[in-house]
């Protein structure tokens, strides 16, 4: 080991200390409760292994809710693509001085505090609320907009949306312009140059901010409990029950494992994403 | 030389270390729900016991089951939790005994008050306040008042998707049972089965679940008809004199929020101290008047100003009246199946 090496591991310690106490080790523990049975008042039959609780997660009763937390999630990260990569795009072309001032507007709204965000939602979008008040005006509505799919979908995507501007931007700050110049000079249209060079190179921006909004909305189960009105339950809602309500801390342990992998599953794929893209450019 | 001064190392140690658990003796730990005592409760407790008190607030029964489970009721003296969880820690035995003699004020309840079904005589569990939940309702929107929990389970045409339920799992299910005629603590599963095939296709009426915010839902007119605790409709009802309160003719719940002494509790004499203080007449009376909820307190609820009787006419249900309800019991094992089902009301679509 050189002294480089020694310095390295040195100064990565705390990191990776942090990482296996609170990140490690609380995996391998749900991992444990998952074969074990539930205590009648909460806690873990040491007692008793079973796999009856992944079995259980596979009914189709639980499989529908990841189902619809997977489309739920699917559908708020598409959306803030489309509406964070022209934002990122934009920022990214804007003279440097105004970049920092727009980068701040983009996470101002983490200065406020996510329930007083999602509440606000609340008093915009509710059948007697703001927005409904405006069409009533010309004639037209009340629009069913609060409590449904639509408005969890609605905030879960306005929630994350500065993530993905963040991680596109950077993505974009890397870029070498010269490569766009490159192929304009070569004859091929803005479209062409977007399509072929710009959008392939900014790939691990994009599944960057695609995985932070996606592993963000799927364990989310604040906004389906307010904006969704209770009414859609998500996998974040139904962990949330089977710790707190059900006291069935081993189910709730199967079903935060399945999150899990499904979220390592994307990291992964994401991974390599980038991995592709930085041989590409290397 | 050397000697002496380690002599009197241990022993200015063992002073303070002496001095350091009668610190601890004069302080207790309460948790309880935020905004369910007064505020100024710590400074009062001390002026007139001495004792420190240190108040921890849990959101939700399940939040504080789930610490005390977890540390075997380690680091609290006296916890807030409704019946049905007091009867379970009670199980788990994680409950200290209540010692009447240590409680002088238990005298101010109500006799009924000391026959609750999950705790008759209060051997380990003390009750706070006390309540039904029924139908609260705008009287100057809704075509024909609300007298059956048919009324929130198959709404008429005019409150259809303006009508909330409660979300918390035991009073979801309960205005099926009640209707159906059947315990609201039934596990069977047919029952279950039936509650679920209503509830289901109740929901598709539903303006939402709500468990906090239901009765502000009713002054914005949001929602004309709600399932609601009596107290939180009183909440209503200050802001807006139209919205009324009924017990369906099914029937209710009755629902008892207690206090109870931890056997892990470090000063038992400074808990029961506490419920004693909580049972004085004059914090029952503050209880009353600014949570809204009724009190087996005798004493407090004959301090109270009888105009509150006549503007929220919940408040002035006799407590004979309300034991004719069923409460809601711990289900033990019950439990697993009784989720399984609201999960299914809850996944539905």
């Amino acid at each position: 080991m050189t002294e480089a090496d020694r310095k390295s591991y040195l100064l990565m310690a705390p990191g990776l200390l942090w990482l296996v106490c609170l990140m490690v080790v609380p995996c391998l523990l749900i991992f444990g409760l998952m074969f074990f049975e539930r205590g009648t008042y909460g806690g873990i039959d040491w007692s008793i292994v079973t796999f009856e609780n992944v079995a259980r997660a596979f009914d189709p009763l639980y499989a529908t809710i990841l189902w619809d937390s997977l489309r739920i999630a699917s559908l708020a990260t598409i959306m803030a693509l489309l509406i964070g990569y022209p934002a990122a795009y934009a920022i990214s072309k804007a003279p440097e001085k105004a970049q920092t001032a727009l980068l701040f507007l983009a996470i101002l709204p983490f200065w406020t505090n996510y329930l007083i965000r999602t509440y606000a939602w609340i008093v915009l979008l509710n059948p007697a609320g703001l927005v409904n008040t405006a069409l009533a005006s010309v004639g037209l509505g009340p629009w069913p907009l609060l409590y449904n799919e639509f408005a969890v979908v609605l905030g879960l995507t306005y929630n994350y949306t500065p993530f993905v501007i963040l991680a596109i931007f950077a993505a974009l700050q890397r870029l070498d312009p010269s490569y766009a110049e490159a192929s304009r000079d070569l004859g091929a249209t803005a479209m062409t140059t977007f399509w072929r060079i710009t959008l392939p190179l900014t790939a691990p921006g994009v599944a960057a901010g695609a995985v932070f909004v996606f592993v963000l909305s799927i364990g989310n189960f604040i906004t389906p409990d307010l904006l969704g009105g209770g009414k859609l339950q998500m996998a974040g809602n139904l962990i949330y029950d089977q710790f707190l309500t059900a006291r069935d801390w081993p189910f709730g342990a199967t079903l935060s494992a399945i999150l899990i992998g499904v979220m390592l599953v994307l990291l992964f794929i994401q991974a390599l994403f980038s991995r592709r893209a930085l041989g590409e450019q290397s | 030389m050397r000697i002496s001064s380690l002599v009197r190392g241990i022993a200015a140690a063992a002073m303070l270390a002496v001095s350091a658990t009668a610190a601890l003796a004069d302080k207790i730990v309460v948790s309880n729900w935020d905004g369910y005592m007064p505020k100024d409760i710590a400074e009062k407790f001390k002026a007139a016991t001495g004792i420190d008190l240190e108040v921890s607030v849990h959101a939700t029964n399940e939040e504080i089951m789930g610490k005390v489970t977890a540390s075997g009721g380690e680091g609290y003296d006296v916890l807030f939790v409704s019946s049905p969880f007091a009867e379970a820690l009670n199980k788990m035995g994680l409950l200290a005994p209540v010692d009447p003699t240590k409680i002088p004020n238990l005298k101010n309840l109500y006799p009924e008050a000391t026959q609750l079904k999950h705790d008759p005589g209060n051997a380990f569990s003390v009750p706070y306040t006390w309540g039904t939940t029924g139908l609260c309702y705008r009287s100057d929107v809704v075509k024909e008042a609300p007298d059956s929990w048919a009324d929130l389970l198959t709404p008429a045409e005019d409150v259809k998707g303006k009508t909330t339920m409660l979300a918390t799992d035991r009073w979801l299910m309960a205005p099926a049972f009640l209707l159906a005629g059947k315990s609201v603590n039934s596990t069977d599963q047919a029952d279950l089965d039936a509650a679920r095939d209503q509830l289901v296709a109740t929901k598709k009426t539903l303006l939402a679940y709500d468990d906090t915010t239901f009765y502000s839902k009713l002054v914005s007119g949001e929602a004309s008809l709600v399932e609601a605790w009596d107290g939180w409709c009183n909440y209503g009802i200050a802001e807006k004199p139209e919205i009324k309160y009924v017990i369906p003719k099914e029937g209710s719940d009755l629902w008892v929020d207690t206090m109870v002494i931890t056997k892990a509790a470090k000063n038992p004499e400074g808990a029961a101290k506490f419920i004693d203080f909580i049972m004085s007449a004059d914090n029952g009376k503050w209880m009353v008047e600014n949570i809204m909820y009724k009190s087996p307190n005798k004493a407090a609820m004959e301090a109270i100003d009888p105009a509150m009787l006549t503007q929220y006419p919940n408040m002035a249900i006799a407590p004979a009246d309300l034991l004719k309800f069923e409460q809601l019991r711990d289900l033990g094992d019950g439990m697993k199946a009784f989720s399984k089902t609201v999960s299914e009301i809850m996944a539905a679509k």
